[in-house]
């Protein structure tokens, strides 16, 4: 008999690979053999492959490597082609976006040319791979959860480098491709706009992420629980309650008072995940927009905490009469 | 026994975490300490520690000062040809400065860094003429511009510590050689540069921002839009220039700002009123005492694009929020350095 563990996965049953339900009509075959990991079966399923890939995944994969072609050149260009200093300094490169000076223009290639092709060829490739999650779930019969979750994910994306750039007028408000550079911007973000942590999206936003990552925990960690009762045969519990969905349940509803069902859970988690990027984005776009000064909104709508004044008045120089700014 | 891996792991942790505790305790020799500096909650503390302390103090220590002098008798533009902006010190005074000066600037040198030794009086050397427009400048920092510096003042030993050129300065940053065509971009950002704390921000704040220090001001004064034309591109110069500051005086943002609104003044602390005329005193120090001396520097006192050598914070701060730990050299000074004389 074996022992369920819930770490690794100990024991690996092993037969002939699975190709699965077939897809009655496929447009392309399915690339290369199935094989088999040991090291990945303690992980997951040992079965690795075969990889469909699809007009969608072939075009998604050449757009992507343009975009990561056109942003790598460009950072090492800007050392000067030296590979030392490329792979010294690639956490602080970038691919910056046009200067505000030209507005929603085309520029010249090296004064933000690069960047915006770069997003062209992002996006096309994160679109036409958001196409292939969507038609291969159609394909197998699935719902198109993972796609619209996906969706979401990109909304976020489009907000932060198209449609609040393009409602701004300028290029320039957009994210910068690299490492570090991606991170100043965040920051600088912030502060030109008056701290985003007032922003209430923002908030409902950061709620949802470690909402997620907290369901997440609770979720997995039930299910490893009841493991010794079969509880990770969660599909069966959804139809037919057995003491691992009744020991679960009941776990919570002692320790909280209230449980999700094996079936609702899974909302609760899909729910929180595609809320996080989609409520974020929405502050982001009232970023600048609607919203100029974050602090300044929280302040007039009684959100900010006020604090007690110094001891000192503190008073803004430049604002003396006489004085320079 | 069919549990034995288990048991054996627990064994070896059982050996191994007291071990990795107490390597972990040793690393922690030296302790953080955290001062509260604003109200509870809105985490303005700043942090030091006893190694921190020790190494500041070691770095700022102070040279004993050159015994008092007599301000009587003949003064020394009287006694001496060709002085200039010392003219008003009694002679017992002015040679004390001189010899104070060659301590602070040019110890190894002598007084030949400055002087022809054949003739003093000759103004051949280009340092004496660089030499003359840095009393000015002292004299400036110590008058005028007293809201930045108070009673404290600074000496020539404040920024230079014994070397001819002070050890943090600037000049304007081409940054370095981009591949050239289509592929230059040319951003003046995204590179480790130390003097702006590593950050990936535009790493040259100090041309523009010291020249016109108004556009350091970035964050909107309204809530909603009212045609605030402040770029991210900008607010990422400001912010560079913030970092330099807070590296500059081994400080971090909330001793001068409340991190809820950085802008607000009504939030933040004495301190950042400091800052303020500092920022000004160093536009003024370099745009009016350094930048006209371009003519007179050597090459070699000068950056790549043909501007010399600038100060910026760093310059007098060295990584202390009162530079030389707050110790006023000039008290011991001020006869020479305190304020210009009567029609200087």
């Amino acid at each position: 008999m074996s022992e369920f563990r819930n770490i690794f996965t100990r024991v690996q049953a092993r037969g002939p690979a699975y190709y699965g339900t077939l897809d009655p009509a496929p447009a392309w075959n399915r690339q290369g053999k199935a094989g088999f990991s040991h090291l990945l079966g303690r992980f997951g399923d040992a079965q690795i492959g075969p990889i469909y890939l699809g007009w969608t995944g072939m075009a998604s994969l050449v757009f992507g490597f343009a975009a990561i072609e056109i942003i790598g050149l460009n950072m090492w260009a800007s050392v000067n082609w030296d590979p030392i200093q490329f792979v010294r300094q690639l956490p602080w490169l970038a691919l910056e976006p046009p200067g505000p000076e030209w507005g929603l223009s085309i520029p010249p290639m090296a004064e933000g040319g690069w960047w915006l092709l770069a997003g062209f060829c992002l996006t096309a490739s994160i679109m036409l791979w958001w196409m292939r999650v969507y038609l291969r779930a159609r394909a197998l019969g699935m719902g198109t959860h993972v796609a619209w979750a996906f969706a979401a994910a990109i909304w976020l994306y489009l907000v932060l480098g198209f449609i609040r750039p393009v409602i701004m007028g300028s290029w320039s408000e957009a994210v910068p491709f690299g490492i570090f550079p991606h991170l100043d911007w965040t920051a600088a973000f912030s502060i030109r706009y008056g701290n985003l942590f007032y922003n209430p999206f923002h908030a409902l936003s950061i709620v949802f992420l470690y909402g997620s990552t907290l369901l997440f925990a609770m979720h997995g960690a039930t299910i490893l629980a009841v493991g010794r009762y079969g509880g990770e045969r969660e599909l069966e519990h959804i139809v037919d309650r057995g003491t691992a969905a009744e020991r679960a349940a009941l776990f919570w509803r002692w320790t909280m008072g209230f449980n999700a069902t094996f079936e609702s859970i899974h909302r609760w988690a899909w729910w929180f995940a595609v809320l996080c990027p989609l409520t974020g984005g929405i502050g982001i776009l009232l970023t600048g927009t609607a919203v100029d000064n974050w602090y300044l909104w929280a302040v007039h709508h009684g959100v900010a905490p006020s604090y007690p004044p110094s001891a000192v008045p503190v008073l803004d120089p430049a604002a003396a009469v006489g004085a320079t700014p | 026994m069919t549990r034995t891996p288990t048991t054996r792991l627990r064994r070896l942790g059982a050996v191994l975490l007291p071990i990795l505790l107490s390597a972990g305790l040793a690393g922690c020799e030296d302790t953080t300490e955290s001062t509260q500096t604003g109200y509870r909650g809105t985490g303005m503390v700043q942090f030091t520690s006893p190694a921190t302390r020790e190494a500041l103090a070691l770095a700022n220590a102070i040279p004993e000062a050159q015994p008092p002098a007599s301000d009587e008798g003949p003064r020394a533009s009287e006694l001496y040809e060709n002085v200039q902006v010392l003219g008003h010190l009694s002679d017992e005074e002015f040679l004390r400065t001189m010899t104070a000066i060659t301590e602070w600037v040019a110890p190894e040198e002598g007084c030949g860094y400055c002087h022809n030794l054949e003739n003093l009086a000759d103004d051949s050397v280009y340092t004496k003429a660089v030499a003359r427009r840095m009393f000015q400048m002292t004299w400036a920092i110590n008058d005028t511009w007293k809201p930045h510096v108070q009673e404290t003042g600074v000496t020539c030993y404040t920024c230079h510590r014994g070397q001819p050129v002070p050890a943090n300065v600037w000049f304007q940053n081409p940054g370095p050689q981009e591949a050239q065509g289509m592929a230059r971009t040319d951003t003046g950002q995204n590179l480790a540069e130390p003097s702006i704390g590593l950050t990936s921000l535009p790493y040259d704040p100090f041309t523009t921002l010291f020249a016109d220090p108004a556009q350091i001001r970035v964050a909107s004064t309204t809530r909603l839009p009212s045609g605030s034309d402040k770029t991210i591109q900008q607010t990422e110069k400001t912010y560079s220039l913030m970092v330099h500051m807070s590296e500059g005086l081994g400080v971090n943002c909330t001793f001068c700002h409340n991190t809820q609104s950085f802008s607000s003044w009504d939030l933040s602390s004495p301190q950042r009123v400091t800052a303020w005329h500092g920022i000004r005193m160093v536009s003024d120090i370099n745009g009016t005492y350094i930048d006209p001396l371009a003519g007179i520097f050597p090459d070699t006192r000068k950056g790549p694009l043909g501007d010399p050598y600038k100060a910026n914070c760093t310059t007098c701060h060295q990584g202390a929020s009162k530079p030389l730990l707050g110790i006023s050299m000039l008290q011991d000074y001020v006869a020479a350095l305190g304020r210009a004389p009567a029609g200087n």
